[in-house]
This record gives C-alpha cells, structure tokens and sequence, in this order.
C-alpha cells in the first residue's frame, strides 16, 4: 500500500524533506512506517497524525492514508 | 462558526466587529469574550527578536480548530465562534491570533473563550521559528503559563 507522508517545523529538516511516499505491506502500523523512512528511533516527544487526526504509533495504517510526524506545537 | 488561517496582518478589533454585524442576531447575545494574543519581542531569555516564522500543517489547522469550537459550543451554551490565525512572517507588536465568543451569559463566553485558546495553544498544528541577532530557531514549547493552564480543560495531544 502506499503511504503519503508529511514533515513539518524541525522535524522537516530532520528529515531533509517536506513530505515522501512510502509503499508498505498491508497491516503495516505507523511505527513501521517510521522504521521504513528514518533509521533513528522516533523522538519520544513527536507527534502523528493519521488523515489529520491525532494518534498513536500503533495506528494501522491503510492504502492512501496520509501521514504527518511533527514536534510539539507552539503556536497561539 | 468561522475559522480563517491567513498569511498576512489583520486587524482583530474589525474581524470582531464585521463578523458580530454580520452573525449574531441582534438582542440575542448577553456577553462575548474576546482574546487576542500577539507577538513579544522577548522569549524564553531571548531579547530582541526581530521577526518570526509561523509554519503550520494546511488542513489539518482549519479542522482541528473547526473540531474545538464544535466541542466548545457543545459544553457550553454558545451561539458562535470566531478564530483567526496568523501564519508566515509576523513582526512584533502584531496580532498573532484571535478567539472570539459570543454567548447568552458571560461565564458561558469566558469558560468557551479559554477552552478554545487553551486548546489551540497545545494541540493546533502550529509551530513558531523567531530570528534576533543570534540567529533563528525553533520555539520547543509554548512559554508556561500556569494560571492560565489551570484552567484549561484542553486534553493533551495523544491522551485518548
């Protein structure tokens, strides 16, 4: 399946990129598709989000789901 | 409700104003509760800052702040809503965003306007980059304000 991927803020340049596609097998779970994009393990503080809503590592993910991973917010 | 996300200045006091003339019925409303928070030219120990960045994730901002307001016009009695936030290049003094309340009674107005800010301060997809003459970088948190966050009935991001 295919995975739309987005960075933002720091974590943008972390990555060295704004967003990717990612082509993961079926039943696979954000932290797979972390473990697929990045050798380093996931800062504890990140944040996901699965089609703009907030959620945890272990969300399975589906065909054309888009992904965003980003540092704590700060604005207001 | 009304949620803009705008990359230039604007003047809170007139967005208040024309959405009131423009939404709330007359004679409906016993109170609003208006917050505008804007940019300082300190942070953190940081003195001087020039200019700041504000970056935020295009669709998922509007639908978050859409989803607040909603859970705010749920608990309380609310009769509308109005957020406006400021992204791209913002210079002190600026209004950085806006929260504005309109309800039958007062306590309603204040409790719906602090959620809303509250929220929008911890969970909104926004992130903030100042520039003083020691160069640029990213905020990492929003500066502690206790009082302020006591009050706050905004869950945390991933607490459910």
């Amino acid at each position: 399946m295919k995975i739309a991927v987005k960075y933002f803020a720091s974590m943008r340049e972390t990555m060295g990129k704004s967003d990717e596609v990612a082509e993961l097998s079926d039943g696979a779970s954000v932290s797979d598709l972390w473990a697929s994009v990045s050798s380093s393990p996931m800062v504890e503080n990140t944040l996901i989000a699965v089609n703009m809503e907030y959620t945890g590592a272990d969300h399975i993910l589906a065909d054309g789901d888009e992904v965003a991973f980003f540092p704590p917010v700060t604005g207001g | 409700m009304k949620v803009i996300v705008l990359d230039g200045e604007f003047d809170p006091w007139k967005a208040v104003s024309d959405f009131q003339n423009e939404n709330i019925e007359d004679g409906k409303h016993g109170g609003s509760v208006t917050f505008v928070g804007s940019m300082r030219d300190f942070n953190d120990g940081v003195e001087g800052i020039s200019n700041m960045y504000l970056d935020h994730y295009p669709g998922m901002t509007e639908k978050h702040i859409g989803h607040v307001i909603s859970d705010a016009m749920e608990k309380w009695d609310v009769i509308d809503a109005l957020v406006v936030h400021r992204v791209g290049n913002i210079k002190p003094n600026d209004a950085i965003v806006l929260v504005a309340v309109w309800s039958e009674h007062r306590a309603m107005a204040f409790d719906a306007c602090r959620f809303i800010i509250n929220d929008l301060k911890h969970r909104a997809p926004f992130w903030k980059r100042e520039a003083s003459e020691d160069g640029e970088r990213w905020v990492e948190g929003n500066s502690v304000d206790a009082e302020a966050d006591k009050h706050s009935n905004a869950a945390r991001p991933n607490s459910k």
